[in-house]
């Protein structure tokens, strides 16, 4: 169960003077249960990318393999596959339509073509997961905060029951405290229920502290693929395309540099605060 | 799949036509328009083809891309060509159930959809070649003689770079929704005409929406910044003719002559003058 990326291309205004390569042969595995963040500066072709992952757009060239079937095969349900590998949009907040949070929540699995029990059942479980409160159930999707709509959003994707779900910065526009809470439910409901989460990002802060590998992609083209202490360890190249290191990392570094004996490739700030504790202990 | 909508697009590149004022080039789409009425005979539509294929070889535009334009016309075309084969009285051709096919609508069916074609292709020419901003600067300026009845110009150029601003924002906007709404099982493709129209709610509820919410955006930042009309509004970039906006006149008018002289002959064919 993975879906592949084989030499992925996907050229934008192919047939004007300016055609811009968004994906150049990108080769990609994610396999069952990962939980990915896919980080790039803007343009990078993140977006581009993962909008290839359920098919709404066809690579200019490559193929993609969905559990082990090419998605681009005449006779593939497309449709289906939509259902398999949520992808919430950026701003997902912008599609809400209907007229109370519930029933704009039943859409997707409607469009399934399920059963109405089985339909509310789902749309119910969703909003449970994403931690919107019964009293909102039968409010205008337009009457909520900010967060709240994207939380229905989100649960919208996830009433489909996806095997993948792919989310598109979901952080942005977010307070820090919005963002915090988004970033746990998501970290909580991969821990629940196991399925496999790619987590878009331009900043590395977001995603270090839940996913447990980094894909980092500048000017369509996959940079770094590795674990996060790895890939920090590029910090410096990391700065030169844009992005940056987690500010743990800076400051490890720092402290290295300035004498103290710590472990660098520590990626969360309690792992930092450990690691400083313990070399300091170990000095005296 | 909304990227294909060329009509009333710019077509970024850097080429004579580019350069020309857009006073020239709104006036020389009026007399190409205007030209295309004169003639009734092929050999002016000639002139008028030759001419626009040389507009479009200078403008740079890939051929390709300006056809794609072509394409939301292609309904129109087919019932202007459809009406005229079969609506016109004269001498028959082949006649056939209740049908009857005269040379004069055979003739007539080609006129139509050549002048239709070749309308479209004109101020398709325009549009690629000019920015938004320009051709609603150039419009104003033409327009200009009409204050003095009354005629609120400069709200009305606004009003339009306003909304062609806005086109391809909305078609961005709706391809992201649509999209979006895809992802979530939506169908936009199958089923009869009332199933299809019922899937549209999905996506001109929030098209609508942020229509709204851009359009209280932009009316807040015009009026931070003290936007109120156009009265003793100056411009950072006021038209000015050159050289070669005299010259293009110049060929316009040689144009239109030729237009005229040579659109006087008919070539008999078929036993009637085309």
């Amino acid at each position: 169960m993975s879906i592949i990326l084989d030499h992925v291309s996907y050229v934008y205004d192919a047939d004007t003077n300016m055609p811009v390569k968004a994906l150049d042969d990108v080769n990609l595995v994610i396999n069952d249960g990962e939980f990915i963040g896919l980080i790039g500066h803007t343009g990078s072709g993140k977006s581009t990318l993962v909008q290839h992952l359920n098919g709404l757009m066809k690579a200019t060239s490559g193929t993609i393999y969905y559990n082990g079937e090419d998605i681009y095969d005449n006779d593939y349900n497309k449709k289906e596959l939509r259902s398999k590998v949520g992808l919430v949009f950026q701003y997902p907040e912008h599609q809400l339509f209907e007229v109370d949070v519930f029933t704009d929540v039943c859409f997707g699995p409607k469009n399934l073509g399920w059963d109405d029990k089985k339909v509310q059942l789902k749309a119910y479980e969703a909003l449970k997961m994403v931690g919107i409160e019964d009293e909102y159930f039968y409010q205008s999707p337009f009457d909520l905060s900010g967060g709240q709509k994207r939380r229905v959003a989100i649960a919208g994707v996830l009433a489909m029951s996806p095997e993948v779900l792919v989310l598109d910065e979901p952080t942005a526009g977010l307070d820090p405290k919005g963002r915090d809470e988004l970033l746990n439910k998501i970290s909580e409901l991969r821990r629940t229920t196991g399925m496999t989460v790619v987590l878009v990002s331009h900043s590395m802060e977001d995603v270090a502290n839940y996913v447990d590998r980094i894909v980092v992609m500048n000017k369509g083209r996959i940079m770094y693929d590795d674990v996060p202490s790895e890939v920090f360890k590029n910090y410096k190249e990391l700065e030169e395309v844009g992005l940056a290191a987690p500010q743990v990392t800076y400051i490890m570094h720092a402290l290295n540099d300035a004498g103290l004996k710590v472990d660098c490739d520590v990626t969360t700030i309690n792992e930092a605060a450990n690691e400083i504790v313990k070399a300091l202990k170990g000095r005296k | 799949m909304l990227r294909d909508i060329t009509l009333g697009q710019y077509y970024q590149s850097d080429s004579v036509i580019h350069r020309l004022d857009p006073r020239v080039k709104l006036l020389g789409t009026v007399a190409f328009v205007v030209s295309l009425f004169l003639s009734d005979y092929f050999l002016g539509y000639l002139v008028a083809i030759l001419f626009l294929a040389i507009c479009v070889e200078l403008s740079t535009v890939p051929f390709k891309f300006i056809v794609k334009g072509m394409k939301t016309i292609v309904f129109l075309l087919i019932i202007t060509v459809v009406c005229n084969l079969l609506f016109t009285t004269g001498t028959t051709v082949v006649s056939f159930w209740k049908v009857t096919i005269t040379v004069e609508g055979i003739r007539m069916a080609f006129m139509m959809a050549l002048r239709l074609s070749l309308l479209i292709l004109g101020s398709s020419i325009m549009t690629l070649t000019t920015t938004p901003n320009n051709l609603t600067d150039g419009m104003e300026s033409v327009m200009s003689p009409l204050k003095k009845i009354r005629v609120p110009v400069h709200e009305i150029s606004m009003m339009m770079s306003i909304a062609l601003r806005f086109i391809p924002i909305l078609l961005e906007e709706t391809d992201k929704i649509m999209k979006a709404q895809i992802a979530r099982g939506a169908d936009f493709e199958t089923g009869g005409l009332i199933k299809r129209a019922k899937a549209l709610i999905p996506l001109l509820v929030p098209l609508f929406i942020s229509a709204f919410r851009r359009a209280n955006d932009l009316a807040l930042a015009m009026e931070a910044r003290c936007y109120r009309g156009g009265e003793h509004r100056t411009k950072m970039k006021p038209l000015k003719y050159r050289k070669r906006d005299g010259i293009a006149y110049g060929i316009l008018v040689i144009y239109i002559a030729a237009v005229i002289i040579v659109g006087k002959f008919g070539i008999p064919v078929g036993g009637f003058v085309w």
